[in-house]
């Protein structure tokens, strides 16, 4: 059981890249309605799901990182596996249709 | 502040609006004179006409008998929703309105922008909320596809991000009496939408080319579906979803007739709008 971490450009590397297990990064903004809606599905499945890390990007302060992952549409999913993206998932999504298509 | 906010005034909506302000709560119902109903010209299985009767005569009859029982009924365009922590603020054309609960009750929009690549990108530069998304075309080339006062709208919420903003009608005219100038504007029928791995460009008919890089959809009037994009309602094969008070995923909005999916019949609308406004009524009343 663990909450997801606050990611930022000082510890993204540590945090996604270095990664020994897969990381699940949630690219979201205050002003979003659907980040709004998937927010807590995100926290759910960090609790649920032990054998993962899971990180949240909020883009307004961290527009680089956006920038650098083509992030053009919010909220949006990216799994990292050893350091690469894996899957990317765009847009907001059900807790079934998020375990169902990016894992 | 109003108790209730209903936006749509067909069958759904008007229904809705009976049952909360038999409750005496504060209702306001919000909506334009375009109703799926006018495209029913004669009807003849729905209870108690011992006539037909044509959609666009039952669509103002239900008007008046709200208007009757001193329901405002307002002829406006909603063309965005807030949601603001404990309440709902609802901005049309001309005004603003806020309220602790919204009825989403638009009927379904049929004239959904069939251009060559807009599914295909969406999320690759094909966005369907300036608000969300206008963030990351910070002094880019935008394009919103649209003609109406939504469209205008989106524009206006994209020029704070960029100064480059331009309205492709897609072949339509712009309103004659719109709420602001609009000087970048494009008339010409849409062809496409090409790039490779995001748009890029749009094509015209005439193979007009024009370099973007990001299309905001907003086509006709912003529809409960468009809403339900940008509130962050679940959607299920493009139909709201609601739960069996009505209630989308966000606590306070509700939804009732086409948008929902099932029979696009007026009976269903009009227990979908009884249904909504009895749970709106309960919700707020504690009973």
């Amino acid at each position: 059981m663990s909450n997801p971490i606050e990611i930022t450009r000082e510890n993204f590397d540590e945090v996604v890249l270095k990664s020994e297990v897969p990381v699940l990064v949630d690219f979201w903004a205050p002003w979003c309605g659907p980040c709004r809606t998937m927010g807590p599905i995100v926290d759910e499945i960090a609790e649920e799901t032990p054998s993962i890390v899971v990180g949240k990007i909020n883009v307004d302060d961290e527009q680089e990182l956006a920038v650098k992952y083509d992030v053009t549409a919010i909220p949006t999913l990216i799994l990292f596996k050893s350091g690469a993206i894996r899957n990317t998932l765009v847009g907001l999504h059900t807790k079934q249709d998020i375990l169902n298509e990016i894992f | 502040m109003y108790d209730s906010i209903i936006i749509g005034k067909g069958p759904a909506g008007i229904s809705s609006a009976i049952y909360i302000s038999r409750s005496n709560l504060k209702v306001l119902v919000i909506g334009k004179n375009e109703t799926a109903l006018n495209k029913a010209h004669v009807i003849e299985n729905y209870y108690g006409f011992e006539k037909p009767i044509t959609g666009e005569e039952l669509f103002e009859k239900g008007i008046q008998q709200a208007k009757n029982q001193n329901i405002k009924v307002k002829n406006d365009e909603v063309i965005d929703i807030i949601w603001d922590n404990d309440k709902f603020i609802v901005k049309t054309v001309n005004s603003e309105y806020e309220s602790k609960t919204v009825l989403l009750a638009t009927g379904k929009s049929r004239n959904s922008a069939k251009i060559e690549g807009i599914k295909e990108f969406e999320g690759r530069g094909v966005s369907y909320c300036a608000i969300c998304d206008g963030f990351f075309y910070r002094n880019k080339k935008i394009a919103v596809i649209g003609n109406g006062e939504y469209a205008i709208h989106e524009a206006k919420i994209l020029k704070n991000v960029s100064e480059d903003v331009t309205i492709f009608t897609n072949g339509r005219e712009l309103p004659q009496n719109r709420s602001i100038e609009i000087t970048n504007f494009v008339e010409g029928k849409i062809d496409s939408i090409r790039g490779k791995e995001k748009a890029s460009k749009i094509v015209l008919n005439d193979n007009t080319e024009y370099e973007i890089d990001g299309i905001f959809v907003a086509e006709g009037t912003a529809s409960s579906i468009d809403f339900a994009k940008k509130l962050g309602i679940f959607l299920e094969n493009n139909n709201i979803k609601v739960d069996e008070n009505m209630q989308t995923n966000i606590p306070g909005i509700y939804a009732a007739g086409d948008c929902t999916g099932g029979l696009l019949q007026i009976s269903k609308a009009v227990y979908e709008g009884t249904k909504s406004g009895l749970s709106i009524a309960k919700k707020l009343k504690n009973i």
